[in-house]
């Protein structure tokens, strides 16, 4: 048994328009201390299905249409909302983009993280205030009981997300997901945060599912990875087979359509087209709009998520014709 | 307006001298009456030679929007002058300044703020001209016609509001704004790092091919590296206001000089999960002081790891190396070769050649 079960996962929400289905049929494992990457563009419902997992959406407008969230054999879908509170911050807690909104303004780090371990464990006063700083000090705060009594605005934004992660982690939780954590914070802080979370997967085998929208954080953290377009699940398959043999043509296209450090290419090969509104999402596959693979055959039908090779599976109708193409990273 | 393409020639386009800002900030006292000055940019040489582009990078609060901001005027300098095509605009008033305005333009970050959401993409693309003089005529439709053709939207595109359109549709509607009046200099100032990943290239690509047909020459501001690399042909690295480094785009890639220049390209990550970074490159630690009392001598002394005692009292001037980068650094002076810093600064340098 896995540590996290999600299966058939549909996720829709009420609209002036009508119901729109923001997630459709997702599926996946995680097991103790692997690192998941979800990776997608705005409206891919990434962070959707991140959100319907911790169920922290709103319902309404917000309806799990279908589909099943196993955590640690536990149906999470339909539990009541004091068990589901129980199991946020000691069996999965969540770290967000921007880490001003997700602490609150008006109290100490000291006191959030110590209001974290009080919600969910029976320890004195003492061992709250001592945890808070054992958890300042591993996610490489400097002077830490120093800082404990300092407020979310006398800190940097880099500090700030090591403090989210404190209070995230502080409960030992078995499962944290990240959803953009580095997107808010300059590269030099974003290296340091991505080491920090690994170092903390290492340490406790937590296992992580962090989403983004930067092919380069997913190759440098994830053990596996599902790129999601347009709400579905399109590609899923290990870390280096992605980047090595990428089969859906969106992959490919993600993976070739940005600069590199390392690359001297006069022209980008750009993705034509622009994202699917979630109310306007074309029949038959999604991405073919967009798509020099594309067939009729393409329009007619959703494309079935289909596995290639043990492990990876690929939803594209021309995946023996995209395959035989050579890929590579410029 | 002139058709003439302008080419490499000696005089640069823009000239910047001790291009400064400071913003006075109210930090304390009664009545918060005592400022303290924010150094957002704090004395900066550059030149930008006609048709080239310029990519200025470096992370949030580096000063590098201040500074395209102010090459066009739309924050007054402190100190310091901007020499725009031979003259010296840095105090023309807006009368004066509104004739050198049509030749230097800048295309926003955010394309959904940058447009009035009331007006039409005709409107906004006419507005520029109506502001400098021209008539709501059959000329001026004429030209955001051809505006819309150069920056690849369809015409029946004139009568949509701003909302109708995506993000890269509408990033295409302000660089057809601010091509309008046939500028020399664009300020783009990170142009595509509110876009979806897919979407960057197209903008990225309609940049270039612009600055081929149109003889253009661009200062591209961004934090992202590899997007700076790609568009650039001189690379200028800045740190709390000041200039650490520039170079040609390939050498300050291949072999970057200042230890921040180093230290930023270390933490991009690869494409290449067989080559994660973690434990094999060095990070520097800690994070970017407050450019309220930014750290005295070299402003980078606090993260750096090659530190000299020197380093902490005097700020290290932008002289030519050896190599050909301009480094404003202590290790490429010859006074402190032989000191611990500089033998492991120039063995770190031998190691990544390597």
């Amino acid at each position: 048994m896995s540590l996290l079960e999600v299966r058939d996962l549909t996720t829709a929400f009420q609209t002036e328009r009508g119901e729109i289905t923001a997630v459709e049929e997702v599926n996946f494992d995680l097991n103790e201390g692997e690192i998941l990457g979800i990776v997608g563009e705005s409206g891919s419902g990434k962070s959707v299905t991140a959100l319907t997992i911790m169920g922290l959406l709103p319902q309404p407008p917000a309806r799990v249409a279908a589909g099943s969230v196993r955590f640690g054999g536990t149906e999470l879908i339909g539990m009541s909302a004091p068990r589901l509170e129980r199991i946020r911050g000691s069996g999965i807690s969540m770290v967000f983009q921007e880490p001003m909104t997700s602490l609150n303004p008006v109290f100490t780090i000291g006191e959030q993280i110590m209001e974290t371990v009080r919600a969910h464990e029976r320890v004195s006063q003492r061992a709250q205030r001592d945890r808070a700083i054992e958890m300042l000090t591993k996610v490489g705060i400097p002077s830490p009981e120093l800082r404990m009594s300092d407020y979310p605005h006398q800190i940097s934004g880099g500090q700030r997300q090591r403090v989210m992660l404190a209070i995230a982690l502080a409960c030992r939780p078995k499962l944290l997901i990240a959803d953009e954590p580095t997107t808010a914070l300059d590269v030099t802080i974003q290296a340091q945060v991505l080491d920090l979370m690994m170092d903390l997967r290492d340490e406790f085998g937590t296992a992580i599912m962090i989403i983004t929208h930067n092919m380069g954080v997913i190759a440098e953290t994830a053990d596996r990875v599902m790129v999601m377009y347009a709400g579905r699940v399109v590609e899923h398959a290990p870390v280096n087979t992605l980047f090595e043999q990428p089969g859906h043509p969106y992959t490919r296209g993600l993976l070739q359509c940005v600069p590199t450090l390392e690359q001297d290419t006069s022209r980008l090969s750009a993705i034509p087209g622009s994202l699917p509104e979630p109310g306007r999402r074309p029949s038959g596959c999604r991405f073919a709009p967009r798509c020099r693979w594309r067939i009729e055959a393409c329009r007619a039908a959703l494309p079935p998520l289909l596995e290639q090779a043990p492990g990876h599976a690929t939803a594209c109708i021309r995946i023996a014709e995209v395959a035989k193409t050579p890929f590579s990273i410029p | 307006m002139s058709a003439t393409v302008p080419l490499l020639r000696p005089a640069p386009l823009l000239k910047l001298q001790g291009l400064t800002k400071h913003f006075p900030i109210r930090t304390g006292g009664i009545f918060r009456r005592v400022t303290t000055p924010l150094r957002a940019v704090d004395g900066i040489d550059l030149t930008i030679q006609a048709g080239e582009t310029l990519g200025l990078v470096g992370e949030s609060g580096c000063g590098k929007s201040t500074l395209g901001r102010m090459i066009i005027r739309l924050i007054e300098p402190t100190e310091g002058r901007i020499i725009f095509n031979g003259v010296d605009i840095t105090r023309l008033d807006m009368k004066a300044m509104r004739e050198h305005r049509r030749g230097m333009q800048i295309v926003f970050q955010d394309p959904f703020g940058a447009l009035n959401p009331r007006m039409t993409v005709e409107d906004i693309i006419m507005e520029p001209l109506l502001i400098h003089g021209a008539r709501a005529d059959a000329a001026a439709r004429q030209r955001v016609s051809d505006m819309l053709g150069l920056v690849g939207l369809p015409q029946r595109a004139r009568t949509r509001f701003p909302h109708e359109f995506s993000g890269g549709q509408r990033q295409r509607v302000g660089i057809a704004r601010a091509l309008v009046l046939n500028p020399s200099l664009l300020v783009c100032d990170e142009p595509v790092s509110a876009l979806d990943v897919s979407v960057q290239a197209q903008i990225v690509n309609l940049l270039q091919d612009l600055q081929r047909d149109l003889g253009l020459t661009y200062l591209f501001i961004a934090h992202d590296l590899s997007v700076v690399k790609h568009i650039s042909d001189r690379v200028a690295v800045m740190y709390l206001g000041r200039i650490a480094e520039i170079a040609d785009k390939r050498a300050i890639y291949a072999n970057p000089q200042h230890p921040y220049t180093q230290a930023l390209i270390a933490a991009v990550p690869v494409l290449n999960p067989r080559q994660r970074s973690r434990g094999r490159r060095v990070r520097i630690a800690g994070d970017i002081p407050s450019a309220l009392n930014p750290p005295p001598g070299c402003r980078f002394h606090t993260r750096c790891p090659y530190v000299m005692p020197v380093c902490r009292s005097v700020e290290p001037p932008l002289d030519p190396t050896a190599t050909g980068h301009l480094v404003a650094c202590h290790l490429m002076d010859p006074r402190h070769a032989g000191e611990d810093a500089t033998i492991r600064y120039q063995a770190a340098a031998r190691a990544r050649k390597t």
